[in-house]
């Protein structure tokens, strides 16, 4: 691991001006994607941040009726929280789907959104990768492509997101809160927090530079059933091939682009009365597949209409 | 930096690199090296200690950030003469070959009993319920710990025994 300087925030501000004020600064929470990258030279910051001690990590009612999600509570505490268990399950399920107990009691709610891609080149620093290495290509392209995006890819890059959590929050219409280096506090929809690749891939998030999540707001939860269902390669601690998340009438789905997907056309057809095969044929009109990766078509097809359905019934 | 962590019992006031990992610190400076590195990158559990009673992968995590946490290794589990429910069981279960996965097996069984009595659900938990032990549950809730011996039967069985004998 290269070296770095070493600090804790005072303060969520102080730490998004500290952020700023040194190039080549990162904020480390639970650190469970960001060491183990660091450790490959994938990621090489020169200065880390410290914000796993911020009062950042509470679970609160909002005035609005919703939930407030401190940024640096652990993935567990937050699956395991009464009022996401019996209001938001889509999420509490999400979460329990992703890495493993360990990693999931270390890993922070912010952090969670912040993961990089597990596109097999990204992580082989002996090949081109225009994430890792802006202008040196992509490896994927004509690759080992087999979990590549089928919506919003580009030709720069056809990586995916791999969050689990921040499925269900796209598909619950969360909001994220963040402080900016100058002090401003402002929230983002979950759904354009993350950028589409286009050809600035290396560029993730719409977040400005130093800018720090510090929670994550959930609405009331839509009426209507919640369920989160995930296809991997097998059954615990995997990543995912796909994943879908159902909350009443919103869906999103999960490794199918560069971006936790807001599926508006299948949406927009369930509110239209179309049944749940024909609604996600309706978002799959604009998916495009490489040929190792044509698979996920039919699987999104299958497992979202089946989601659909099984939402119901919970409903 | 000056780091004060106390382990098993014991503050131990440290000066770490920043790059070091909690792992590290446990093996390399205070020869305890019962924790095991195993991939490195959180993918085995071999590595797996309890802080402040929720057992994580040491390996991914820095010393640094952990001033004034306190940690068990499988050191401060039991001893060779009072060996803990989970340790003993382990051995009458037949529940390893090797044994470089072992610590982190007992850990992370201590950290999982203590999340299913929190509550904490997990995949295999219906919707809403409160989660209960059974085999798929624990197969579930160890799956972050990896045995390449296969010993997997085994070690299903010693934490049920360990369970029981802890009741």
């Amino acid at each position: 691991m290269r070296p770095f300087t070493y600090e804790r925030a005072a303060s969520p501000a102080a730490a998004a001006k500290a952020a700023a004020l040194t190039k080549g600064a990162r904020f480390i929470a639970g650190g469970t994607n960001l060491l183990d990258l660091m450790k490959l030279d994938i990621e090489q910051p020169t200065h880390l941040i410290d914000v796993s001690r911020l009062p950042m990590a509470q679970i609160e009612a909002t005035p609005e009726g919703g939930l407030r999600i401190g940024a640096s509570a652990t993935n567990s505490t937050a699956a395991a929280h009464v009022d996401i268990r019996a209001r938001y399950p889509v999420l509490s399920e999400a979460i329990v789907s992703g890495g493993s107990p360990q990693l999931r009691n270390k890993a922070s709610v912010g952090g969670n959104l912040l993961q990089r891609t597990r596109c097999a080149y990204f992580y082989d620093t002996s090949k081109p990768c225009n994430k890792r290495a802006p202008g040196s290509g992509c490896s994927a392209l004509e690759g080992l492509n087999r979990n590549a995006a089928i919506f919003g890819a580009s030709p720069a890059c056809i990586a995916t997101h791999p969050s689990d959590m921040a499925v269900a929050l796209v598909a619950l219409g969360a909001r994220v809160e963040t402080v900016s280096p100058s002090g401003d506090v402002r929230t983002v929809p979950m759904a354009d927090l993350h950028r589409l690749p286009g050809d600035m891939p290396h560029v993730e998030t719409t977040l400005v530079p130093g800018e720090l999540i510090t929670a994550v707001v959930l609405p009331p939860p839509p009426a209507g059933g919640q369920i989160y269902r995930k296809v991997r390669d097998r059954a615990s601690y995997a990543g995912g091939l796909a994943s879908v998340a159902v909350a009443g009438g919103q869906v999103a789905l999960g490794m199918v682009a560069h971006k936790p997907w807001r599926a508006q056309a299948a949406e927009a057809a369930l509110a239209g009365g179309a049944s749940p095969a024909e609604a996600i044929a309706k978002e799959l009109e604009g998916a495009s597949s490489l040929g190792r990766n044509d698979f996920k078509v039919p699987l999104v097809a299958r497992l979202t209409a089946a989601a659909i359905s099984e939402a119901k019934g919970r409903g | 930096m000056r780091t004060t962590i106390t382990v098993n019992g014991t503050a131990r006031a440290l000066d770490v690199d920043p790059r070091m990992t909690l792992l590290d610190l446990l093996r390399e400076h205070l020869k305890l090296t019962g924790a095991k590195k195993g991939c490195d990158h959180g993918q085995c559990g071999a590595c797996t200690v309890l802080v402040n009673g929720v057992r994580i992968n040491s390996c991914l995590s820095l010393a640094v950030m952990h001033d004034g946490d306190e940690v068990v290794s499988i050191e401060g589990v039991g001893t060779p003469e009072k060996l803990h429910p989970v340790q003993t069981a382990f051995l009458n279960q037949d529940a390893f070959q090797c044994g470089y996965c072992t610590p982190g097996q007992i850990c992370s069984t201590l950290g999982m009993l203590s999340e299913l009595e929190a509550g904490v659900p997990s995949q295999e938990t219906p919707p809403g319920a409160t989660p209960v032990f059974s085999e798929v549950e624990v197969r579930e809730r160890m799956s972050g710990n990896i045995c390449r011996c296969t010993a997997y039967p085994q070690i299903i069985e010693a934490i049920k025994q360990a369970r029981e004998a802890m009741a």
